[in-house]
Formats: structure tokens, sequence, C-alpha cells
């Protein structure tokens, strides 16, 4: 069976340094901070007292009082990045086949907020429960694509994707694989995620895996430096409309690039520290070239996971130079996270754009807040330190890899 | 207006987003109102917390209307 070739051709986003997608490029290129102080509780007590929340969000901006009360916090970003990206793409949802469009949505946790509050709720009474008829709705982590699915009539295949930091490349992953196959036409992909609460922030704090640069937060994200110490935890939501080859050139659709690639693999070694030689980051990233042929040497940007935990960016370092060998010198490596922060299961999708993007502007986003190079870390490779690159991207790799070792990675290319 | 009819209605249009003066006594939850089957549940327990009281399933059935909910409020309330 011959398999069908799968384009990008709509986007949207609501990230922590912008509000749609051309705010969130423009803050990537002018490399911007999007962390700062802790806004949504007070986080006094906590070992992190900082992270990059979305900026000047009200939800009534967006929904009705209804339909906020019955959507989390995670769920209300995917239905803005959504909708972004079907309105960038053009289609009318009228139009389509209904029955061959989908929804594959990664959240790495769901809807913790709601979990915390209910459970608050319930502590503090006598015994008698009384949940919100809505705590499970709201709450599991499948629900942002069923809420997108309805508004739009989508009847295709839906699902989410749970593989903590990489559950959006794996959404991604499976939208395409499921076109390539014939399956749908069409999907709505992405993910979201809303973590910035007492639970998110204790449990990530509790694990050690959370910068504790509170005298500086907006350089307290630094992958690869030698000052790294943890990551800073982000939020919000992205989007990807991606759409059989044929089926976008039929409706005259604006085409982003092609998706050429999509590889899986797990570490199993550790619940969350990386396998120290890299090994998965490794295989995943030639699962994925291997996809559809892709020579490494042709990759001109890796939007690496680089999330500056001091094990993390050097395990990924060494996998690059041993999937890349000589050209791995040649290539633009960033990590966005420098400004985003890890946007967790959204950090996929999110990313997935900066790829996109790299690949239409010709310009390679930067690596923020580096001052020191680490001894571990082989700084011939180009981190793209500092100041965004301008290089004619031609194909693009994103890495995300997540708690519980899973790997997940996409390759665009240029049409 | 009652106490607790205003009370009541409070809860209605907070929790269904309905203006006010659509939240006449005769007015259906499912019907008039835009509730579903969740979220008559949700303004059940609203009333319960409200006025301190249980409405046990059996009798939350019959409470389809803002005047059904009123009458078995003012009747059960402590």
């Amino acid at each position: 069976m011959e398999l069908k070739r799968v384009v990008v051709t709509g986007l949207g986003a609501i990230t922590p340094i912008g509000n749609t997608v051309e705010e969130y490029w423009n803050s990537l290129i002018n490399g911007v901070s999007g962390c700062a102080p802790i806004t949504q509780f007070d986080a006094s007590k906590f070992k992190t007292q900082f992270a990059c929340e979305v900026k000047g969000y009200n939800a009534n901006d967006y929904f009705d009082r209804k339909e906020v009360r019955k959507l989390d916090l995670y769920a209300q970003y995917a239905m803005i990045a959504a909708d972004q990206a079907v309105a960038d793409s053009g289609v009318d949802p009228e139009k389509l086949d209904a029955d061959r469009v989908g929804v594959i949505w990664g959240a790495g946790i769901g809807g913790l907020l709601t979990f915390l509050q209910e459970v608050t709720g319930f502590a503090q009474g006598d015994g008698t429960p009384r949940f919100s008829p809505f705590f499970i709705p709201k709450m599991i982590a499948d629900i942002a694509p069923g809420h997108i699915s309805m508004k739009y009539g989508f009847r295709g295949p839906n699902f989410g994707t749970v593989s903590a930091c990489a559950s959006s490349t794996n959404a991604i992953g499976e939208a395409y694989n499921l076109i390539r196959l014939g399956k749908a036409d069409m999907f709505v992909t992405g993910g979201s995620e809303a973590a910035i609460n007492q639970a998110g922030v204790g449990g990530f704090n509790s694990m050690q895996a959370l910068s504790t640069r509170n005298d500086d937060p907006t350089t307290a994200s630094r992958p690869f430096d030698k000052g790294r110490d943890g990551f800073v935890m982000g939020e919000g939501g992205a989007s990807l409309i991606i759409e059989e080859y044929e089926h976008a050139i039929k409706r005259g659709a604006n085409i982003y690039c092609e998706i050429v690639g999509a590889g899986m693999t797990a570490d199993a070694h550790h619940l969350t520290a990386p396998h120290p030689e890299g090994l998965g980051a490794k295989k995943v990233m030639m699962n994925a070239l291997e996809d559809n042929g892709t020579d490494p040497n042709e990759v001109d940007y890796i939007n690496v996971h680089g999330t500056a935990t001091p094990l993390g960016d050097i395990a990924e370092s060494k996998a690059i130079k041993e999937v890349f060998g000589d050209h791995a010198y040649d290539l633009n490596i960033s990590s966005t996270k420098s400004m985003t922060g890890h946007l967790l299961g959204a950090a996929g999708a999110v990313e997935s754009i900066a790829c996109i993007l790299a690949i239409k502007n010709g310009i390679v986003p930067p690596t923020i807040n580096h001052f020191e190079d680490d001894p571990e870390i082989d700084n011939k490779l180009n981190f793209t330190f500092n100041k965004a690159q301008k290089r004619e991207v031609k194909v693009a790799l994103s890495n995300t890899f997540g708690f519980g070792g899973h790997n997940a990675s996409v390759v665009f290319k240029a049409l | 207006m009652s106490d607790i009819a205003s009370r009541v209605k409070a809860i209605i249009v907070d929790k269904l987003g309905v203006d006010e003066t659509e939240v006449a006594p005769e007015a259906s939850f499912t019907n008039d109102l835009g509730a579903d089957s969740l979220d008559t549940v949700e303004l059940i327990m609203e009333f319960e917390k409200e006025f301190n009281i249980a409405i046990p399933d059996d009798q939350a059935e019959n409470i389809g209307t803002v005047g059904d909910a009123i009458a078995y409020i003012e009747e059960n309330a402590k």
C-alpha cells in the first residue's frame, strides 16, 4: 500500500510569550523570556516561586460564563489554540466530510487544578461527598479533543495521548500516521497543559526537577548552560491542522510544510532520569528519520527537548552527536524552552510550530540565557546561543522526552 | 419575591449563565434554560448546599422547573 503524503495547513498557539502564533514567533526570534513570579497562587512557601505563565489571560475574553465552568484551564487553552488553527487553515468546517476529520490531542496531566479544587473541597468537608458532576469530565486528559470535536462536528478518530512531556508529539505522530494510512483526511492535533498550581509546582519541586533561581526568574531557564538547575514550568497550548496532501491541494490550502517522519521509543531505564548515554533519545531521532528515509545530513535544525536539567541536556547532546556524526556540528540546535519554559504535554506542539516557522521564515530561534559553557557538553555544537540565526531550513526535527522514559520525535520538511 | 425564591434564582442565573428575566417560575431547566443532565445535577447540589438540605434522588427527579425548586425548598428548608 502506498502511504499518503501529509502536510501542515494551519497553526494556533497560546503561550507564555504570545497569545497568538504571530506574537509567539516574534517573541521567539527576539529572545524574549516568558518567565516571571507566579501570579496564579501564593507561592511564597514554595521552593520555586516563578513560572512561564500565559500573560493577560481572561477566560471571559474567549468563552461565555457557562462554558468556562465546564472547561478546566488546560481545555480552555486547547480550545483557543484549536480555534486559531482551524481559522488559519481557511477550512469551512461545514464543507468538510466530517467523518474524515479527527482530533488527536496531547496533555501530560489534564485538569490538575480541577482535581486539586474538588479534592480539597472534599477534604475540608464533613466526609459527605459533594463532588461536582463536572469534576470528572473537566479533569480527564481526553476531554480536550472531545470538546474540539463537539464544537466543530468532526466525527473522525478522536482521542488523547498521554506520555508526559512527549504527549503532543505523540498526538502529531498518531495523526500523521492515520492520514498516511488513509484513515482520515485531516486532523486538528496538538496539545495543552495548565499545571501552574500548588499541586503541579509542589509536585515537580519535590522531584527536584524545577529551577529554584528565585532571585532572577527571567534567566532561570538555561538549557546547556553550566549554571542550569532544572526546568521552568510553562503552560499554554498549540495546535496544528494536518492534512492529506491531495486534500490540501484540492481546496487550495496554504501549505506550511510536509511532515516526513515520526519516531517513538522508550528508555526502559528509570522513572524520571534519562538514559545516561541518551540511548532512547538517539534511537528516537533515528527512528523518526528512517521512517521516511530522511538522510540525517539533510537536517538543518533540531528543536531539542533541552529542558535545562543537569542530566537531560548532557544525554541529549551525546545522542545528537551519535546520530549525526560530523554533521552535528553543521546543524543549528536550540531549546526554545529557554524562552517559553517547559509546557509539559504541550511542549511538542508548541515547539513543532517553532520548527515549522523556522522553515517558513528562514530563521532559527535562539537558546537564550547562555552565560557559561559546561565542560560536560560539547560546545562545538551550535546551540544558537542568545541570538536568533538566519538560515535556510529545509528539514527540522523536534524532540520531546517524557517522564516514564517516553521519547517522541517528528520531522518537518519544506515542500 | 420570597427570600428563598431570590436565592434559588441567583443560583440558576450563576450556574446556567442565563439572564435573570428568563428565570420565570414555569421555566424548565432543560427545555427553556439550556441545562443538560449534568447541569441539573449541579443545580440540585447547589440548592442542597445553599439551603443545607438533602434532596433524595427520587425527589430531585420531580424538580424540573424553577417553580418546582422554589416550592420544594420552601417546604423542606429548615
